[in-house]
């Protein structure tokens, strides 16, 4: 019963995002005043979708094996937190996910949308309707995640053992929350295109989406390249791999329509642009999870490559992409000229920002799919790996973040102030650092070098915009662009670092031998077997010292049986200094062990930083939401009780 | 902003879309050339995995006709689904021999009595030596030798039913 109640719930939240296509079709044209019952079917619709991921859930949690899909997933065994997480970490469960957080995004939008025009709104339902009616149509028709099986298996499959990790088990759906939020900005896009309406009221209707989903984008990302690092025991934090590059092109993207959304809602300007961002965005959120779906680049995301799937996503992807850059072509000559700015103004700081980020998103699009287009057209196989990205892409990257620095202090509309007085200090740090890393290390490359240099200059100067004023009475929003831009300088600190200073021994040894790494004295203490919930490993204890005291690792090979894999679990050390990596490989037959150790210096920072870009991000929504609350208050006349009791 | 400019989009657009057409209708090509394709075995010696069944060398593979060399293990869950198909191979004419990887005489003789023995030969490789001299990452895994020793083929992963055409094909060609 459950998994039927899930699909009539799916059927019943399709039938309604037609029907919301249909009067929001009626709106534009006049016909009908759609405005009240749009809003109810969109929240009924979330709802019902709220309804099928549940009965999903429980049916994993069951285990119940007479479904297709937890019969091909899960398995009695599993640890309760991973058979919640085998119900998304599937193709089918995946688009369930996908196409509930759709249309939950589109009750909130009903819900929670004042101040914008009725039209916009009711047209932008309509746009989520067609984005949710496709993602049905594919669930439906081509992967049902309720189907039976008869007769139902004694055991399932289980999951895949590299999924099997706590990090791993939120880093999908977090993504998915970023990409699909980015959907309301689509919609938010299209609707106003269609109705004329391209204002600031829009602007600050898109601006806490975009936050909000970057924030996520940022977590996500963050979680998936910690993830990486740890697990899969290659001690790289980034591989440029085609996956990856999915994930990183809609937080390109996003990163760039958050700064030019802002424009838009404080000043009304960079209309048409701030347009074609939003439907950038969300595309590369498709593109992604097309990528991601249909296995079409090789990857060591190994997911099931399956040409039919990938077919249906890529035909909804022309089709709603296409149809937006259409719209974009035809409607933006209407579009009104936003307000002027002059050459040195907020305004041209974030256009140069956009400028970089674009092109930064080009460069990875490009080199992601070159590969695909030289074989296309000449037959011949290659890939594109980090040396291109890395020299590419690196050197604007640090120049945009170079240019963070100003940016902020610039004044809207123009900038006649002496503004760049405050930067002598960041300038005096940031040429200390240059000539420390010249005398202390002066065989580092000179793009880690860069960057260490770039960080020394942005960590002091993303705190001006919070001294040149009272910090305590700065807006929270401004305090979340300082930690954000922190976070950036801190999160290049810990790449440069990692690039310049890592140490690496790869060794076979014998219990009882001693390796040198860095500053470190390893040695391989002993090896035991292990046991987990599903898994067997063996073990080996490592007691690392420099000097005083003595850290203990544990690195391990597991063994699972449910499929039959191996994985690597490394064991690291963290420090203020840096970080212990170790990993412990196969023995070679006559009693050694392949033993793969790495110094880190400051590795952490990376993460530290991705984490303090996504705080920065949601102390910014909050405090916009906070604002718009406080603005809103004095307008609505039935609050007067309110007003009497604080006086 | 000119017309051209305006539709730029939809034409990158269409381009990527028609490459990645051209990809889902043109599959990435999975098959692994071994490097070891035209080189002789390796030289080893194993002695017999079970009591009652020869042991195996490299000169066993270079006695005039084309066989097929199975690197498997009693404890592989793979292996198990492959035993079928080998068992099909040699109905249809293959001469297959074998090499156990990290198994013990007594699990070896328990698989091939509860999965079949198509096997002529098999050697225990108790270290994985001849495994790794092989060029062979993991089980099940297969080549084809030819009738001077020479590999003239080499399948990664279980043999399945689908390929076993494939794998005649490449014996006869052996010949």
């Amino acid at each position: 019963m459950i998994a039927e109640t899930g699909l009539a719930a799916l059927w019943l939240a399709a039938a309604l995002s037609l029907l919301q296509l249909l009067l929001s079709v009626g709106e534009l044209r006049g016909a009908i005043d759609a405005g009240r019952p749009i809003r109810s079917i969109a929240i009924i619709q979330g709802a019902l979708t709220l309804i099928a991921m549940a009965m999903l859930l429980l049916l994993f949690v069951r285990t119940d094996l007479s479904v297709a899909l937890v019969a091909a997933n899960s398995h009695s065994a599993k640890p309760f937190i991973y058979k919640l997480a085998g119900a998304w970490g599937n193709h089918e469960g995946s688009m369930l996910l996908w196409v509930t957080v759709l249309a939950l995004a589109g009750a909130v939008l009903a819900l929670a949308t004042r101040r914008l025009s009725h039209r916009t709104l009711v047209v932008a339902l309509g746009a989520q309707a067609a984005l949710a009616l496709g993602f049905y149509a594919f669930l439906l028709l081509a992967s049902n995640p309720f189907a039976r099986l008869d007769p139902a298996p004694l055991e399932g499959r289980g999951l895949n053992p590299l999924l099997q990790d706590p990090g791993l088990a939120f880093h999908p759906p977090t993504l998915y929350l970023g990409y699909v939020g980015l959907s309301v900005a689509f919609s938010l896009a299209v609707g106003a295109l269609l109705t004329g309406d391209v204002d600031r009221a829009l602007g600050r209707a898109m601006r806490p989406w975009v936050l909000g989903a970057w924030v996520l984008l940022t977590l996500g990302i963050t979680a998936g390249s910690y993830w990486a690092y740890y697990e899969l025991g290659w001690g790289g934090w980034w591989f440029w791999d085609p996956v990856e590059n999915a994930s990183l092109m809609p937080w390109l993207a996003a990163t760039a329509l958050l700064h030019s959304v802002n424009v838009l809602a404080a000043r009304g300007a960079l209309r048409a642009w701030t347009m074609m961002l939003a439907m950038i965005a969300f595309s590369m959120s498709m593109v992604g999870t097309f990528l991601v779906r249909s296995g079409i680049l090789t990857s060591v995301h190994s997911f099931a490559v399956d040409p039919q799937r990938g077919t249906f996503i890529l035909a909804l992807l022309g089709l709603y992409v296409g149809a937006a850059f259409v719209l974009f072509a035809l409607r933006t000559r209407k579009l009104k000229e936003g307000p002027p700015f002059e050459l040195v103004s907020r305004e041209s700081a974030l256009v140069v920002n956009n400028l970089l980020l674009t092109v930064i998103l080009g460069i990875v699009f490009f080199g992601t799919l070159y590969p695909l287009f030289v074989e296309a057209l000449s037959g011949d196989k290659l890939s594109v790996g980090p040396p291109y990205f890395n020299t590419v892409a690196g050197p604007l990257a640090l120049l945009l973040a170079a240019l963070v620095a100003v940016g902020p202090l610039l004044a809207w509309r123009k900038e006649r102030r002496q503004v760049f007085k405050p930067l002598a200090v960041p300038a005096l740090i940031a040429a200390s650092a240059l000539v420390i890393s010249l005398v202390a290390a002066p065989q580092i490359g000179w793009l880690p070098r860069l960057g260490l240099v770039v960080a020394a200059w942005l960590a002091p100067a993303s705190l001006l915009p919070l001294v040149v004023r009272n910090p305590w009475r700065t807006p929270l929003a401004t305090w979340g662009m300082a930690v954000a831009h922190l976070g950036v300088a801190v999160a290049i600190a810990g790449m440069a670092s990692d690039a310049a200073f890592t140490k690496e021994k790869l060794a076979a040894v014998r219990p009882g031998e001693t390796l040198s790494v860095g500053p470190w004295l390893v040695r391989f203490h002993s090896l035991a077997p292990a046991v987990g919930p599903n898994w067997t490993a063996i073990e080996a204890e490592l007691r690392a010292s420099r000097g005083a005291g003595v850290r203990v690792l544990k690195p391990q090979t597991r063994y699972f049986t449910d499929p039959v894999t191996e994985t690597n679990e490394a064991a690291i050390a963290t420090m203020p200094g840096g970080q212990l990596y170790t990993v412990i490989g196969q023995p070679d037959g006559e009693g050694r062990w392949q033993l793969r150790l790495w110094w880190k210096p400051f590795v952490a920072l990376i993460w530290l930083g991705g984490v303090l870009i996504a705080v920065g991000g949601l102390l910014a929504l909050i405090g916009r939401a906070v604002r718009a609350r406080a603005r809103a208050r004095p307008s609505r006349g039935t609050n007067s009780w309110r007003r009497e009791r604080y006086g | 902003m000119s017309v051209w400019l305006r539709l730029a989009p939809v034409v990158l657009l269409g381009l990527v879309i028609a490459a990645l057409v051209w990809r889902l209708a043109n599959p990435e090509d999975p098959t692994i050339r071994s490097r070891l394709a035209g080189k002789p075995v390796p030289e080893f010696v194993l002695p017999a995995a079970v009591p009652n069944k020869p042991a195996l060398a490299s000169t066993d593979l270079a006695k005039g006709e084309p066989r097929l060399l199975n690197v498997f293990a009693s404890w592989c869950v793979p292996c198990i689904a492959e035993a079928r198909v080998l068992d099909e191979l040699k109905r249809r004419g293959a001469a297959i021999d074998a090499i156990a990887i990290r198994d013990r005489p007594e699990d070896v003789a328990h698989f091939l009595a509860t999965y079949g023995d198509p096997f002529e030969r098999i050697g225990a490789d108790d270290n994985s030596r001849v495994q790794l001299a092989l060029g062979s990452s993991g089980v099940p895994e297969s080549f084809v030798v030819d009738g001077r020793g020479v590999i003239s083929y080499q399948h990664v992963g279980p043999i399945e039913p689908g390929d076993v055409p494939a794998i005649l094909a490449e014996l006869e060609k052996a010949k």
